[in-house]
């Protein structure tokens, strides 16, 4: 199973970035090979759709499993339609996040809030 | 000759004059580009109303003509397209409706239909034609309402009074273009002042000649008095604070038409502007 993690430094122990569409870099780890993986985060500076495009990152980065402070309804849209399983985060780094998804602690996210762009 | 009417802040009486201005020229026609909160009518109580729907371009996909090829969502500038399962999704409220995706497309799987987003509504106030464009609740972007209100071109060169929106974004940007000349609305207070400014700069930066009208200007405000003449910037007309005009505002009448002191500034206000316009 592959996860990914918005996240603000390229290294495990960085923190959960509070933002997922705008986080500067996204952390997958694959739960077999243990192996980790950061990319930069293409819609980090998009002037609009910075969900859409954050989520087609995740999508192109064949995760399974998404752990977020927080998602917009938008990006939810595509994580539905690409059957990516999205987790609310509870601690403060990306490790300790993996280790509490990995024991069963973390909770589906249930709240998307709604896009902050397109109401000019 | 097309003279655009606005503000920065709210409330400062865009309408009110713009409403005045278009009755005092008679022969005119009034567009309420202030299409999230259209209140000109109001005033006008226009006849013999005709309505135009308004619509933007949305994508929609031949699904089995799609190759998966992503340019399209690769190109998207406004990103309102993603890929998935080899298939592009639209998000709508996202979309620009520029038609870049249907361009791209090397197999011609994606197609524009068209989505109502509001209406342009036109009619008379006696010899004023009264145009107002009404945007549909929810609707992200006024631009193309306003912009097909702006269509409402004239060919016996009547007067046109753009009444725009308050703020200075895009929406504010479509109303002035075309415009001759810029009447700011300004309130002779600290807020007033700051958000004049703003929209100063926007038509300084259209390179649209302006002048203002002080709104309620009873007293001298100094430091709005000091930037207009900093910035060699025509006070065009200064409406005292009246009783009575509030009075005749709160029942959706017509001050020029009922107060005769009104009636007359408007007269000048109006000459002034030709002469402006002329220079």
């Amino acid at each position: 199973m592959k996860i990914a993690i918005p996240v603000n430094e390229m290294r495990v122990e960085a923190e959960v970035c509070v933002s997922f569409g705008r986080a500067p870099y996204f952390l997958f780890y694959d739960t077999e090979s243990r192996e980790t993986e950061f990319i930069p985060n293409p819609a980090a500076a998009a002037q609009g759709g910075a969900g859409i495009k954050a989520a087609q990152a995740i999508v192109d980065g064949a995760a399974n499993v998404l752990l977020t402070v927080r998602s917009g309804e938008n990006a939810a849209e595509v994580f539905h339609a690409a059957k990516i399983m999205v987790y609310k985060t509870t601690k403060v780094t990306a490790k300790e996040n993996i280790d509490e998804f990995e024991k069963g602690q973390l909770a589906q996210m249930t709240h998307f809030h709604a896009g902050f762009h397109g109401k000019i | 000759m097309r003279i655009a009417v606005l503000s920065g802040k709210g409330g400062t009486g865009k309408t009110f004059v713009s409403v005045n201005l278009a009755v005092t020229a008679k022969n005119a026609v009034y567009i309420d580009c202030d299409v999230e909160e259209p209140n000109g009518r109001l005033f006008f109580k226009p006849q013999n109303i005709k309505e135009d729907e308004v619509h933007t371009l949305l994508p929609r996909l031949f699904e089995e003509k799609c190759i998966g090829c992503r340019k399209c969502v690769d190109l998207c500038r406004f990103n309102a397209l993603s890929l998935i399962k080899n298939k592009p999704i639209v998000f709508q409220e996202v979309c620009h409706s520029c038609g870049a995706c249907s361009l791209v497309c090397p197999t011609g799987a994606i197609y524009e239909v068209e989505r109502p987003i509001g209406v342009v509504e036109s009619g008379f106030y006696g010899t004023v034609q009264v145009v107002t464009g009404i945007l549909n609740v929810g609707e992200a972007s006024g631009v193309p309402v306003i912009r097909n209100a702006l269509k409402a071109e004239n060919a016996e060169k009547k007067t046109m009074i753009i009444d725009c929106p308050p703020g200075s974004a895009c929406t504010v940007m479509e109303s002035v273009q075309t415009a001759d000349y810029c009447v700011l609305v300004v309130e002779a207070t600290a807020f007033g002042l700051h958000n004049f400014k703003m929209v100063y700069e926007l038509v300084t930066l259209l390179k649209k000649p302006c002048g203002i009208v002080i709104n309620k200007g009873d007293h001298v405000y100094a430091q709005l008095e000091s930037f207009c003449k900093e910035n060699n910037i025509p006070v065009l007309c200064r409406i005292p604070y009246k009783e009575k005009l509030a009075r005749i505002g709160a029942r959706a009448g017509i001050a020029c038409e009922e107060d005769e002191e009104t009636g007359e500034q408007f007269l000048a206000l109006l000459e002034k502007i030709k002469g402006e316009v002329e220079k």
